[in-house]
């Protein structure tokens, strides 16, 4: 996976709470059977007037000039912020797989719903909690200036804004390791292989019918 | 102090403590579809890796698969493709898995409790966030990404950290014509649908132990739509009857055994919640949402909500938006709503007793002219075998609803059946997300019984009057 350390980047302002994971990626591309190419398709209803498949080339279609991502002042943010509740429903990690192939490397919100925020810590991606009113001067921000810079400092658990303001935000520390180190989960699971067989053999005496199936 | 059920299971399953906050957890049955396995099945492939235990897997193709002529196999060449990749993974790595013509087939959430694979006590997870469903067992059970697919396979456990514990515990008895999911909505309502985030929740209460088996798969399944990645019921003689004799049950030398153990699967008195959230079932009448997240819902007999008097206004715009893409007018009464198509399927809604009750309410009527389309898709083979050997098929066909064949069908429409921009559908599933349902489709959320009246009225009616 690859390591967080810092970003420092303009932001993408996404003023909406409950952006649930059909509408960061809706379910025709779901069908890929790839982990990547989903970044053309991210926020697909609000970001086309034009509905889009797997096989049409986005190139071809009707960007929305009203939504936010299609704002040239915003082009290029690799940090994303929003409001409450972000990445609800659906488990879809292609939901993390499209903001991190269209270049976001941070969301930031007041909070986020459970699975997309472990989704992220597998794909380098980093969700950053910060207080509604810590949010809410990221918004004033980058209204007054779009492309006023933000830095998201993972080891130092912090979000500086330009004016000196700095944001202090708790992550578990286990994430913070592998996401600095970009660490494998599964390589560094199965260094415990000794430790998964001795609960099977215990287990199996305990509660044998769970493994008879 | 005593243990919560959530406790209990979790402890039995701890295989090494982190020391930081996370803990590595043996998880007992993987439950595998199409839609989010493909990218983990690459990812063992790439890196050398085999499932650690091939037996604790389970697979099924549910939500690219057609409803329709299902013989003639997939029309869509990219849904055919995904489907075939789980076909050629699972014979890889030996997985088990009923193919599409499999009579067992259906959507994974319906086949796992059918087939008891999913059992009280056990860790359940699949990529799919409405796992939650087979809390129902007393399991502990939750949606996951697609890495932590890869994970379980690898490894048969997960990384987790431990969430809070929530009771909700719903008073008395509903009254005739309220069930289970109009409970589950008017807990949403009430929580909202990030109530439940960092919580697993425990469904407590007379009104949840008067539930059937399917009833409480219904409760749990929404569990996510609450914010909770799972939701808990504790077990009790129903869990132990529904689960006896199904085929992959503890076999009959280990059934007692299995009982006595799941007997302690439930809260001890004194075990403390985080949050303890109370309802009265008698306040809980037929639900319906009328906006585009789960927890924008009223009972049948209330009005649109007026955005004028909401004071906040970020939740001020977020009900604006949503009337704007619902095509509703503020203060419309709920019954006064028309719609165009009725969905009674998903795994929120598509088990025997479900299609008992919307059939209830059809036989002997029409549907309106006024809706396109009234479609009842069960949720297995075996669903679809067990309705037809009580005539239910007949009298959806005699009212002129169509029978479907089993799979997700149009609660997400990945498949072919989707509602067209502007359609407006009465739907058993569990999401009224925009273009959940297709392209600026209108979802409202209803119990079966509510969907099939909406489809005879042709507009919403309080089915305790209807």
């Amino acid at each position: 996976m690859r390591a967080f350390n810092v970003v420092a980047s303009k932001v993408m302002p996404l003023d909406r709470s409950n952006v649930d994971t059909d509408a960061i990626i809706p379910k025709q591309y779901l069908k890929s059977i790839r982990r990547t190419g989903f970044g053309p398709f991210l926020f697909d209803d609000w970001r086309y007037l034009d509905p889009g498949t797997l096989d049409i080339d986005p190139a071809t279609r009707r960007p929305n000039p009203e939504f936010v991502l299609n704002a040239p002042a915003h082009a290029g943010s690799q940090i994303l912020v929003a409001r409450d509740n972000f990445g609800c429903g659906s488990s879809r990690e292609h939901a993390v797989w499209a903001l991190d192939d269209y270049g976001f490397r941070a969301v930031i919100a007041p909070s986020f719903a459970d699975i997309f925020f472990s989704n992220c810590f597998k794909n380098g991606v980093l969700p950053v909690v910060l207080k509604a009113d810590e949010v809410q001067a990221i918004f004033d921000l980058v209204a007054a200036d779009a492309q006023a810079q933000v830095t998201v400092d993972l080891p130092a658990q912090q979000v500086q804004l330009p004016d000196g303001r700095s944001f202090g935000f708790e992550i578990n520390p286990h994430h913070k390791h592998n996401l600095v180190n970009g660490l494998d989960e599964i390589g560094l699971t199965l260094q415990q292989a000794d430790k998964i067989k001795a609960y099977e053999s215990r287990r199996q005496q305990e509660a044998p019918w769970l493994f008879a199936n | 102090m005593g243990k919560t059920l959530y406790d209990k299971i979790w402890d039995a399953h701890v295989v090494s403590d982190g020391g930081d906050g996370s803990a590595l957890i043996y998880i007992d049955r993987h439950l595998v579809h199409e839609v989010t396995s493909p990218q983990a099945f690459e990812g063992l492939r790439l890196n050398g890796r085999k499932p650690w235990r091939v037996s604790a897997n389970l697979a099924v193709p549910d939500h690219n698969v057609p409803t329709l002529n299902r013989v003639q196999g997939i029309a869509d060449p990219i849904s055919r493709a995904q489907v075939e990749a789980l076909d050629a993974n699972c014979k890889e790595f030996g997985i088990t898995k009923f193919d599409l013509m499999d009579r067992r087939q259906g959507i994974v959430h319906v086949i796992g409790p059918e087939q008891g694979a999913t059992l009280p006590g056990m860790t359940v997870v699949c990529g799919d966030s409405h796992t939650s469903t087979h809390g129902a067992f007393g399991a502990l059970a939750f949606g996951i990404g697609t890495s932590e697919v890869e994970h379980a396979l690898a490894t048969q456990t997960l990384v987790l950290k431990k969430s809070k514990s929530m009771l909700i515990r719903v008073n008395g008895h509903v009254g005739p014509g309220v069930t289970a999911k109009d409970i589950t909505l008017a807990i949403i309502g009430r929580i909202g649908t990030a109530g439940g985030t960092g919580h697993v929740i425990e469904y407590a209460g007379e009104a949840i132990r008067d539930l059937s088996m399917e009833g409480r798969m219904t409760l749990c399944n929404m569990a996510i739509e609450a914010g909770a990645r799972a939701g808990l019921v504790a077990v009790d003689d129903k869990t132990i009857d529904y689960v006896k004799g199904r085929p992959f049950a503890p076999r009959p030398e280990q059934w007692d055994a299995a009982v006595s153990n799941w007997k302690t699967l439930h809260s001890d008195a004194d075990a403390e919640f985080d949050r303890v959230v109370e309802l009265d079932a008698a306040d809980i009448a037929p639900q319906v949402s009328w906006g585009t997240s789960p927890e924008m819902v009223v009972p049948v007999s209330a009005q649109v909500p007026d955005p004028a008097r909401e004071s906040d206004p970020v939740r001020r715009g977020a009900i604006e938006k949503a009337l704007a893409y619902m095509g509703l007018q503020a203060n419309m009464p709920i019954e006064t709503i028309g719609i165009d198509k009725v969905f009674i399927g998903s795994c929120t809604n598509s088990r025997i007793e479900d299609l008992r009750a919307a059939a209830a309410v059809v036989k002997g009527r029409r549907k309106a002219d006024s809706v396109k389309l009234a479609m009842v898709v069960p949720g297995s083979g075996l669903v679809k075998a067990q309705a037809e050997a009580e005539g239910l098929d007949r009298v959806f066909l005699d009212a002129g609803f169509e029978w479907r064949e089993p799979g997700c069908s149009m609660c997400l429409a990945m498949n072919a059946d989707r509602l067209e921009p502007g359609e407006r559908c009465a739907s058993t599933s569990n999401r009224n997300f925009e273009g959940r349902q297709g392209q600026g489709g209108r979802t409202h959320l209803v119990s079966p019984a509510m969907a099939a009246a909406a489809g005879i009225a042709g507009h919403f009616v309080d089915v305790r009057s209807f």
